[in-house]
């Protein structure tokens, strides 16, 4: 079982953009938890038990910010997944919880999910801002969906932790106007458009 | 009278399971509620401002509710704390303003709730974090229940705007073995002991 110290969300709602009403108001939620890293300080090979932690915070972690949204699972729109690595530990901790496992129990959570989940991964300290991109769930073309939302806790990623982020919105941007595939015309089946 | 123009809300759950020492059943909950509004202000010195405080009751009572909605009720919050953050077109004094309809929302919301809402305000840019203090909501002494939340939002406070949080929390600090008063002790009745 992975060693959580604490979980938290947090959700933007936008009702005005550049002096317009955005009815209604775009949301975007982040999960995120910070969880004690089993190989902080050494080498290790195989890290297999990070890959299954993966899993474990795909379905908390979207889970928490379906319900933060207040959504049925297929109202949410775009996702997005980051992990910052605590100083005794090493950037392939974060692909190792990203990667290969964390995606499959996260689209479950949003439901369907054809396009990739954008990541983003680094090293960082206490208090340092982890930005979380985002991508359509079914089309990763869709071009009014690709934005991104910041998450910080002052008090972490300590030394021997990971922060682990899952990003999850119910809308694009609150006024796309650069063109592209529309979510409307998207088919969502190959992932891409 | 100027209007509570609403431009973005951002709240924040945190859950928190431990600091390092023994893992509590019962995570301490911490909830923050952040308007970025317009400053009606914000430009120039205007001498009478204190009938804004009455157009802000209503934003108090909504910020004060969510976070009974998010904590699940009156009966689970033990602490409570606001603070303003000021965008570099505004003054301090705006900051002030918040006063009275932040504190006395959450208190009317909470049923008792005796003790003095503690603050902090201050002058900021984009992107600023606040440190809002907490105390316990019937007595200020309660030392388990000194803590603090930080809240902020990476594009607010913009120059002409203001940013109001509400934050209340349900217990004390989560390894809290400071000493002094203790909330099984407290009378309740003069806001402090």
């Amino acid at each position: 079982m992975t060693k959580i110290r604490k979980i938290a969300v947090n959700v933007e709602e936008t009702y005005i953009e550049a002096g317009r009403d955005i009815a209604p108001p775009t949301r975007k939620a982040v999960a995120v938890a910070v969880i004690e890293n089993p190989c902080a300080g050494r080498y290790v090979e195989d890290l297999s038990e990070l890959m299954e932690t993966g899993a474990e915070l795909g379905a908390l972690l979207g889970r928490r910010c379906v319900e933060a949204l207040g959504i049925a699972p297929e109202q949410a729109e775009s996702y997005g997944k980051s992990a910052m690595v605590g100083e005794n530990g090493e950037l392939e901790h974060a692909a190792a919880i990203l990667h290969p496992k964390l995606g499959a129990p996260l689209r479950k959570e949003v439901e369907k999910g054809a396009a990739l989940v954008p990541s983003s991964k680094k090293m960082g300290s206490p208090g340092q801002v982890l930005d979380v991109p985002l991508g359509h769930k079914d089309a990763a073309y869709v071009r009014s969906h690709f934005d991104g939302i910041e998450v910080r806790l002052n008090d972490a990623p300590r030394a021997g932790e990971i922060m682990v982020a899952v990003a999850v919105t119910d809308s694009g941007r609150p006024l796309p106007r650069v063109g592209g595939l529309t979510a409307n015309e998207a088919e969502g089946k190959d992932g891409l458009r | 009278m100027p209007d509570v123009v609403l431009r973005k809300t951002v709240s924040s759950l945190e859950e928190i399971y431990h600091e390092g020492g023994p893992v509590s059943d019962t995570p301490l909950r911490r909830a923050s509620v952040l308007a970025i509004i317009s400053n009606p202000f914000a430009g120039s010195y205007v001498t009478e401002i204190q009938s804004f405080m009455e157009d802000l009751k209503p934003l108090g009572l909504q910020m004060a509710q969510k976070l009974l909605d998010m904590l699940g009720g009156p009966e689970t919050v033990e602490g409570y704390g606001k603070g303003s953050l000021i965008g570099e077109g505004g003054e301090l004094e705006h900051g002030a303003l918040w006063h009275a309809p932040g504190g006395y929302a959450m208190r009317q919301l909470l049923g008792k709730a005796n003790a003095i809402v503690p603050s902090s305000k201050k002058v900021s840019g984009l992107g600023a974090r606040l440190d809002v203090p907490i105390t316990h909501i019937n007595a200020a002494y309660v030392r388990s229940h000194f803590d603090s939340m930080e809240v902020g939002c990476n594009d607010a406070p913009r120059a002409d705007e203001l940013a109001f949080a509400l934050v209340m929390t349900t217990g004390p600090r989560i390894h809290s073995r400071s000493g002094g008063l203790e909330a099984w002790q407290i009378e309740g009745e003069d806001g402090l002991r």
